[in-house]
């Protein structure tokens, strides 16, 4: 029993711990998409937990940051659940999945000026994905077909060449 | 991360390949503003085959890409709702065309649509894109999008309601209903193209 308190109060700390951050402001959000004063890739993926696609390809994205661990990479999934879900689904959907990867939830819902911020060919829908390094950007609206495909996506950012 | 060099060609000529897709990948031609759209012939939940041309003395349509399933779209469904009961006497009724293909979404399936219409007593027509031609024509990708034809169907406006699908008592730009001002007035809309987060219209892989 003492030991399953023990394990009850580590899980508790260990889901805190990964709290998501909230941005109520898309102004708050807009440095996460310009970190390109260093070597990082950063690759973010705009999800939902109501949307199916994109809750399949979350294990490509999770998979991703494990694979990548040694790399300069950061994986931010960055939900788009509406507000009023925040506590009802986004968070016991995160317990239950145990994701590893960094998780957001930009709540600013006047989408209309920010969608093109995050890139002009987005039309809104998700999942849809920007991956970026300095000043080299990519982005792909729509899912991977698995994580092979994800991948590739991302690995010529590491390329010697670039 | 090393490469041998048959290796690093290879994979920067994929690279470059990629490139040169993503451009075009995602963007769907479609309907610009000032196209003309093309009509349709859709079955309804009412169980009549609908068509434009039918509509008689309309100034003008609101086409819906919507559908039950998508939570962006039941968030706007009293919305739209609301705005054929407010328009349709205008002249300007709603459309809603549900895109998705009911294999891959089965909450979007036919019967699901009547039992949905009926229990909200839509006050439009709710058609089936049966064979998901219609959506790529007018170049829809999400749901819920919305595309303003006047009565010539020329397209006058495309994007979202209004600018806040969250909470309707922030809204502070009714597009739709702006653009229906402007195009009564002879002017164009501003904006006459919106984006908002919405589901991606689902297809069979």
């Amino acid at each position: 029993m003492r030991k399953l308190m023990v394990l009850a109060t580590l899980m508790l700390v260990f889901s805190m711990g990964k709290a998501q951050k909230i941005y109520e402001s898309f102004d708050d959000f807009a440095p996460l998409l310009a970190q390109t004063q260093n070597d990082t890739t950063y690759v973010i993926n705009f999800w939902a937990t109501w949307c199916a696609p994109c809750v399949k390809e979350l294990p490509y994205f999770e998979k991703l940051h494990q694979a990548m661990a040694a790399q300069k990479i950061k994986v931010i999934l960055v939900s788009l659940d509406f507000r009023k879900d925040l506590e009802s689904k986004l968070k016991p959907f995160l317990e239950q999945r145990q994701i590893s990867a960094s998780v957001a939830a930009l709540v600013d819902s006047r989408q209309g000026q920010w969608i093109d911020k995050i890139d002009p060919s987005w039309s809104g829908a998700v999942p849809a994905t920007l991956v970026y390094r300095g000043t080299q950007r990519q982005f792909k609206e729509g899912e991977f077909e698995n994580f092979e495909d994800l991948q590739q996506f991302v690995l010529h950012f590491f390329d010697p060449k670039n | 991360m090393k490469t041998k060099t048959g290796f690093g060609i290879g994979f920067f000529a994929s690279v470059l390949f990629l490139l040169t897709l993503i451009p075009f990948g995602p963007t769907n031609p479609g309907l610009k503003v000032g196209d003309i759209a093309p009509d349709f012939q859709l079955k309804s939940t009412t169980g009549k085959m609908v068509t434009l041309k039918d509509y008689k003395n309309v100034k003008g349509y609101i086409v819906v890409f919507t559908c039950n399933t998508c939570p962006y779209a039941q968030a706007y469904e009293q919305r739209i709702i609301d705005l054929h009961n407010k328009m349709a006497p205008m002249g300007w009724p709603v459309v809603a065309i549900m895109p998705n293909d009911p294999s891959v979404q089965p909450g979007d399936g036919f019967d699901k649509m009547v039992e949905r219409a009926k229990e909200k007593n839509y006050p439009f027509e709710y058609l089936l894109d049966d064979g998901q031609k219609v959506f790529p024509a007018y170049g829809a990708v999400r749901t819920p999008h919305v595309f303003l034809l006047d009565k010539d169907r020329k397209v006058r406006y495309i994007g979202g309601v209004d600018d806040n699908s969250e909470d309707e008592t922030l809204i502070t730009r009714r597009y739709v209903e702006e653009a229906i001002a402007a195009v009564e007035k002879g002017i164009e809309p501003n904006p006459n193209l919106t984006k908002t987060v919405g589901c991606m219209i689902k297809v069979k892989k």
